[in-house]
Formats: structure tokens, C-alpha cells, sequence
């Protein structure tokens, strides 16, 4: 479902993303792990597009992804980030912001599908049409996932989806991303820091380090504490 | 004897269904020891972090029976002596370094401030104490940073020029309040290691405020875990993970672990813990 090929990728002068090849079953649930730096959400941000100085090759579905702007796209894979305060617009409702995305590809039911996409992440009904400050950081969230969900994407890329939730709450986010990928088999891209949250939700995962894959490894070997890199290793001690 | 000593410290608000208390009288002890407290968001443990320091504005309102510090009564204290006190002996670490710094001051400056604020030392000899405390904080050339601006640095490093601008007055209790949310984990623990050392070598008391139940479990002596304004639960904590109220027990197992094997994590059920509440 999301294949890389000697992908590199620049900042200006500055290569981040060095030859990364990787291959995402369709309905697979993969997780990018390293430092901070590394060069994780870069990646992420190439696949969405917001990052289009590139080298190589990504293909999402059958798709090749062109460099600049690919309307493609947004109906291929849509993003959801740590802090979701940062990305709902702060004067638009839950309704605004779930519609939106309807009106721009001119998509008929919008009153029903909001209504379903809100049930669908465990949102109450009565919060259609408050404000992201007037939700809670774990209702905010909510709203992201209904958000990204809204054009029924195959792929969900996810950057550090609960690293700003109180442990409670990401629990409940958590729960809802495992049960949403079941229901609509949906593949996952996960960049996280956090290895237990890997363990939870996904089933392979990918080591970086400055920009380089260290290792492919299933989720398994994670859980058995035995990585197959030093380096892979060297995080998993240093992770509590 | 005892660093702190705190009795049944109260903070309200006023709201439209009249003053709201989210600190229900809570009261506690500290030593030169490492105190955790940990709780949800909303919990109110920036509140009692804050009324400590005496930094809740009106029409927020804080009342206690005590209020105790070092033999200094922070009730009755005037405004001039505590605001002496804040820094000098009692001092805060915020979230995010990028509000607490100055944006337009040399860090260096800045750090030589509050040594000036304090009225220690002569010019020469606050730049050298600045240059140690940049060091103390594993800053590896600290007179190029003692020119730099806080935009250019990075989040760890302004975290730790925070800490060195607390540290630099050797405060004897440090109040640390999730000192290092804003930073990525693997930076994380290198700026707790650094603060850790500075408590256990200068022998300071520390209050370390966050919602990670294992970071401090692994940082403090004690923890005293908040619900809804009040503590539920203290413990030990190399002993937090025998805890038995329900809601440290609900935190706890909502956390996922390296070994995850459960189909689904469990949830706090909030019905159940606001009805323990209200019958005690
Ligand atoms: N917009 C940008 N311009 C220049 N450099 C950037 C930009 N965004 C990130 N970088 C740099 O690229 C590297 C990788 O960053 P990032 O992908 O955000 O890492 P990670 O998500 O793994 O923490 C870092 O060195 C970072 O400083
Ligand atoms: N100015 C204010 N007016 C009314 N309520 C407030 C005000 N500031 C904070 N609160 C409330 O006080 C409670 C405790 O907040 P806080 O101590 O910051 O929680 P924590 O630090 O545990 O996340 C929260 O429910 C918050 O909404
Ligand atoms: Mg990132
Ligand atoms: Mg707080």
C-alpha cells in the first residue's frame, strides 16, 4: 500500500532523508521510531505532500506520487499530529471542520456524514458545533482523526497522535485508532518516540537514525525486548 | 524538620455558578527530598504548584491553614519579602522554555539578571557564576551561549538554560512543573538527569508537577497523586505500582508497556470515580 524507493529528501541544502526503501502491506500497521531529529515527520510530510523536494520514488495504492502539488492525494492518505490545539483552525467549529473537506469535493450528505463520522470517533453529538478551545485535548483529537477521515482515505498517517494526551485519555485514542483500522482496514504510517504505544497499535516497525534505516522489524521482536540492531537495541534500553 | 509544610490549601475561581474550588484543601509535607505530584489535566496541580509561589492573580483566591516554608510563614509574608524569596530560595521551572526567556536579551544577560535582581556579586563576578551554571547544566561551551538568543537555541538547551537560571541562586526548594512536556522524550530524560543531579548534589528540596506516572516514579522519592482538586493517594514511589486507589489503579493500567498483549486498554471510568468522591 505504500512503497518507498531510495527516497531522500532536502532541506535547501540538506539531505535529512537518506535512502529509505520500505514496503507497507495494505491493512498493515507500521510504525517509524528514532530520536528527535532523525527525521521522522519529514517523511511523513513528503508522503503528504508538504514536503516536495525529493529523490526516488513513493507510491501510495497504485498511485506514484508526482513532486509538487498532487491533487491525488488527498483522497489517497490524510494526516494527524501531536497536537491537535496546532491544527483545527481555533474559530471554526467541529461542524466547519468536518464539513469542510466535503464542501471542497463538492461530496452530497454532509449533515449525515458529519453526524457519522463524529459517532464513528466516540464524539458526542452535542459538541458539533462547539470550538476546538471549549473540547478537551482528548475531544480535539477526536475531531482530527474524524477530520482526516472524512474522504474515507485507505492510509492514515499519524505523527505522534497521543504524546500531548494525558495517559487516560490516550488510552480512549488509542482504543479508537486500533478500532477504526479494524473496522475499515484502514493502513497505518505511525511516527512516534513512544516504543509501548508501537507495541499496542502496530505490527511492523522501521528504526531511523540521521536520516537512515537502521532496520525493518516486526512488532514482535520489539515485544520480546530484542531488536535486531545495536542501535534499535540502544533505544529500546534507553525507553522506560 | 521538615523544608514545607502545607494545611488544607484551598484555590477557587469565580465562575458563572459562583467560586469553583479546584485545590480541595490539600495537605502535605516535604523534606530535602524529591516530591512527584501527578494527576490528569485539570487536576490542579499547576494551581498548588502556583499558589506556593503565591503567583495566582486575582480573582483566583487562596486560602490555607498553613502555608510554611522554611520557618517562614507564606500566608502573612508581604509581597516584598516574597517576592525575595521567589528565586532566591523558592524558584519555578515552566512547561515552556519559550515564555519564561526573554526574547530579546542575551541568555547570558539574562541569567546575570537575576543575580543582580538578588543583589549578589559584582559584574565579574556574576559572568563567572553564569559560565558555571550554564556548565552545570552540561552546556559544553557555555561563553558562546552566554551570547546567544534564546530563538537560537533548541528546545532541549532552552530547558536547560531554565534550569540554570534557577539553579544559579541555589534555591532550596525547586518546584518543576512538567518541566519537560514540551520537549521530545529523547531529550527529555537527558534534562531531567541534569536537574536531578543539581537536587541531589546541592541538596534541594524539588516538587516535580507532571501527568507521566513512571517518569516520576523514576525521578522522585514520594508521589502524591490529585483528582479533581484533591490528593487521593501518596505512596512511596518504588511502591507507586502497588498503589490501590482506583484511580492511580486506572492510570497505571492505561498505560501500554514494551510487552503489550491486551486487544484493548482500559479506560477510567469517571462515573464511578466522581461517585467515590462525593461520599467521602
Ligand atoms: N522546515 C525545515 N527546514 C530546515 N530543516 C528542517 C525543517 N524541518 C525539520 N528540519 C530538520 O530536519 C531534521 C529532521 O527533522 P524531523 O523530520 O522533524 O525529525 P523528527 O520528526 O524525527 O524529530 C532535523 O535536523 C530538523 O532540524
Ligand atoms: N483562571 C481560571 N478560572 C477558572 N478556572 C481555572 C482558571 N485557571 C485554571 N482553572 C481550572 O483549574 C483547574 C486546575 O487547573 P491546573 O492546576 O492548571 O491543572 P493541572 O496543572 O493539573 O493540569 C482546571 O480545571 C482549570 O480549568
Ligand atoms: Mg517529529
Ligand atoms: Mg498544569
Amino acid at each position: 500500500m505504500i512503497e518507498l524507493r531510495n527516497l531522500s529528501i532536502f532541506y535547501g541544502e540538506t539531505q535529512v532523508v537518506k535512502e529509505v526503501s520500505l514496503s507497507i502491506a495494505r491493512g498493515a500497521s507500521f510504525a517509524l521510531v528514532g530520536e528527535s531529529g532523525s527525521g521522522k515527520s519529514t517523511i511523513l510530510k513528503a508522503l503528504a505532500g508538504q514536503v516536495t523536494d525529493w529523490t526516488g520514488q513513493i507510491r501510495l495504492g497504485d498511485h506514484s506520487l508526482e513532486h509538487g502539488r498532487d491533487p491525488a492525494l488527498v483522497r489517497l492518505c490524510q494526516m494527524v499530529f501531536q497536537d491537535p490545539f496546532g491544527s483545527l483552525h481555533p474559530r471554526k467549529s467541529v461542524d466547519a471542520t468536518l464539513s469542510e473537506p466535503l464542501a471542497i469535493h463538492r461530496i452530497g450528505r454532509q449533515n449525515e456524514r458529519v453526524l457519522e463520522a463524529m459517532d464513528a470517533v466516540g464524539l458526542a453529538r452535542k459538541f458539533r458545533f462547539r470550538l476546538p478551545h471549549q473540547l478537551s485535548g482528548g475531544q480535539r483529537q477526536r475531531v482530527a482523526i474524524a477530520r482526516a477521515l472524512m474522504l474515507n482515505p485507505p492510509i492514515l498517517l499519524l505523527d505522534e497522535p497521543t504524546s500531548a494526551l494525558d495517559v487516560s485519555v490516550q488510552a480512549e485514542v488509542l482504543n479508537l485508532l486500533k478500532s477504526l483500522r479494524e473496522d475499515h482496514g484502514l493502513t497505518y504510517f505511525l511516527v512516534t518516540h513512544d516504543l509501548p504505544v508501537v507495541s499496542f497499535l502496530c505490527d511492523e516497525l522501521g528504526v531511523l537514525r540521521n536520516g537512515e534505516l537502521t532496520e525493518v522489524t516486526s512488532v514482535e521482536r520489539l515485544k520480546q525486548g530484542n531488536l535486531q540492531s545495536e542501535y534499535g537495541n540502544e533505544l529500546l534500553s534507553k525507553s522506560h | 524538620m521538615s523544608l514545607l509544610t502545607v494545611e488544607n490549601l484551598r484555590v477557587s475561581f469565580p465562575t458563572e455558578q459562583g467560586r469553583v474550588e479546584v485545590v480541595k484543601g490539600i495537605s502535605f509535607e516535604l523534606g530535602r527530598e524529591r516530591l512527584g505530584i501527578v494527576g490528569e489535566s485539570g487536576s490542579g496541580k499547576s494551581m498548588t504548584g502556583r499558589a506556593l509561589l503565591r503567583l495566582i492573580r486575582e480573582p483566583g483566591l487562596v486560602t490555607a491553614d498553613q502555608m510554611n516554608f522554611d520557618g517562614i510563614d507564606l500566608l502573612t509574608l508581604p509581597e516584598k519579602g516574597m517576592r525575595s524569596l521567589r528565586g532566591a530560595r523558592l524558584s519555578m521551572v515552566m512547561q515552556d522554555p519559550k515564555f519564561s526567556l526573554n526574547p530579546v536579551m542575551r541568555i547570558g544577560d539574562q541569567i546575570s539578571e537575576v543575580l543582580r535582581f538578588h543583589g549578589r556579586l559584582n559584574r565579574r563576578a556574576r559572568r563567572q557564576r553564569v559560565l558555571q551554571a550554564l556548565q552545570s547544566v552540561r552546556i559544553q561551551d557555555p561563553e558562546r551561549v552566554y551570547l546567544q538568543y534564546p530563538h537560537e537555541v533548541s528546545g532541549g538547551m532552552g530547558q536547560r538554560i531554565m534550569i540554570a537560571m534557577m539553579v544559579v541562586l541555589e534555591p532550596d526548594l525547586m518546584i518543576a512543573d512538567e518541566p519537560t512536556s514540551a520537549l521530545d522524550v529523547s531529550v527529555q530524560s537527558q534534562v531531567l538527569d541534569i536537574m536531578d543531579d543539581l537536587v541531589r548534589n546541592k541538596g534541594m528540596g524539588l516538587i516535580l508537577i507532571s501527568h507521566d506516572l513512571n517518569l516520576v516514579a523514576r525521578y522522585c522519592d514520594r508521589i502524591l497523586v490529585m483528582f479533581n482538586g484533591r490528593i487521593v493517594e501518596s505512596c512511596i514511589a518504588s511502591e507507586l505500582h502497588q498503589a490501590s486507589h482506583p484511580y492511580t489503579r486506572g492510570l497505571l493500567a492505561s498505560v501500554p508497556t514494551m510487552d503489550e498483549r491486551r486487544e484493548r486498554l482500559p479506560v477510567l471510568d469517571r462515573a464511578l470515580l466522581e461517585g467515590l468522591e462525593t461520599h467521602d
